[in-house]
């Protein structure tokens, strides 16, 4: 059994404003992608307003965190067969018309992981300093351990292979943030990973994934996470 | 403080530290509930090599000996990591019966599909 379209995975949690527009990109752009909505327990009507627009929703029964919704759809996608996954965001920041070019890239590259990245093409980064300078510090580290350059480690905008996906289906796969320790672990288990540029748009309004103490959270879980990655055999 | 007293602390933080780093990077222990751990282990190793800072904390808590301060202060972040896991196991066990919920209404749900289907 293999399905031969792609599925798109789009967590969300409260997005119910914007989810509508993404979702309507979606089938605009990839009218033959298949989309699945990880409601991760959402307190508004996120999942009913994703199901308007007819496409399949997994409610999560509480909220796990967006590495947990993201995993959940990835082990959908391996029940189901799908051989191409891609993961977008449902805020509105990721561009859907770069889909065709994720799916180009994975199928011409032969890479594992193609990453969608702000920081290939000119332009003001949409955010602020703090972020960029986190990415910086991010793609830096990811640099050491693997001698890989990824300019983008914490983008969620990504198209990858089933075979990752098995991969991405371990318990080592990081429940809140996955980010710059997730791609070392991927280039040392030996996966292809390759960038293509994208722009993204700025964040509006809602709740923001580093919102109040959890950056300084982030930033001591992501160094930890790092340096154990690094000792570990993969 | 004596010698003594110094060796042993830095090598309990040390083991700390170091034990805690292990058990993370063998999957046992996640990063979120390392944290405490590592700040104990870090803040035991920084009071025992810079002793400045221990006899400050100790002249300001109105502790009579140095070995007291990081008795207290141990025993403080034991506390808190205690508190840490309550609450922890409140939110866990909430999650839990959610789940137990949405699984016995999702099996009765099946079985109810089933019986329409033979009907």
């Amino acid at each position: 059994m293999g399905k031969g379209n792609p599925l798109i995975i789009v967590p969300a949690f409260n997005e119910a404003e914007r989810i509508t527009s993404v979702l309507q990109g979606i089938k605009k752009n990839l009218a033959g992608a298949d989309i699945l909505v990880v409601n991760d327990g959402s307190t508004d009507n996120t999942a009913a307003v994703a199901s308007k627009e007819g496409v399949m929703v997994i409610n999560l029964p509480f909220n796990l965190g967006v590495g947990a919704a993201l995993q959940t759809g990835f082990k959908y996608a391996v029940c189901h067969g799908y051989q191409v996954v891609i993961q977008m965001d449902a805020d509105g920041q990721h561009d859907p018309v770069y889909l065709l070019q994720f799916l180009q890239a994975l199928e011409e590259s032969g890479a594992d992981l193609v990453i969608g990245s702000r920081f290939l093409l000119p332009g003001k980064f949409p955010g602020s300093w703090i972020r960029l300078a986190g990415i910086k510090i991010f793609s830096f580290l990811v640099l050491l351990a693997t001698g890989k350059k990824l300019t983008d480690p914490t983008s969620g905008y990504r198209a990858m292979r089933r075979d990752i996906l098995e991969f991405f289906c371990r318990d080592f796969f990081p429940q809140d943030y996955p980010d710059a320790d997730l791609l070392i672990a991927i280039c040392r288990a030996g996966y292809k990973v390759l960038e293509i540029p994208v722009v993204m748009k700025k964040r509006i309004s809602g709740q923001s994934l580093h919102a109040g103490l959890r950056p300084l959270y982030y930033i001591f879980k992501m160094f930890l996470s790092v340096f154990v990655t690094m000792l570990r055999r993969h | 403080m004596i010698l003594r007293q110094k060796v042993f602390a830095v090598a309990v933080s040390l083991l700390i530290i170091i034990g805690i780093v292990e058990l993370v990077r063998r999957r046992k222990l996640e990063e979120k509930y390392s944290f405490l751990w590592l700040v104990t282990g870090l803040a035991l190793l920084l009071l025992t090599v810079k002793i400045d800072f221990l006899f400050f904390l100790s002249r300001l808590i109105g502790a009579e000996v140095p070995t007291n301060t990081l008795f207290i202060f141990g025993l403080i972040f034991l506390m808190l990591l205690c508190l840490h896991f309550s609450l922890e196991f409140s939110r866990m066990n909430q999650q839990i019966k959610n789940l137990a919920q949405s699984l016995a209404l999702l099996e009765r749900q099946l079985a109810e599909e089933k019986e329409h289907g033979t009907n």
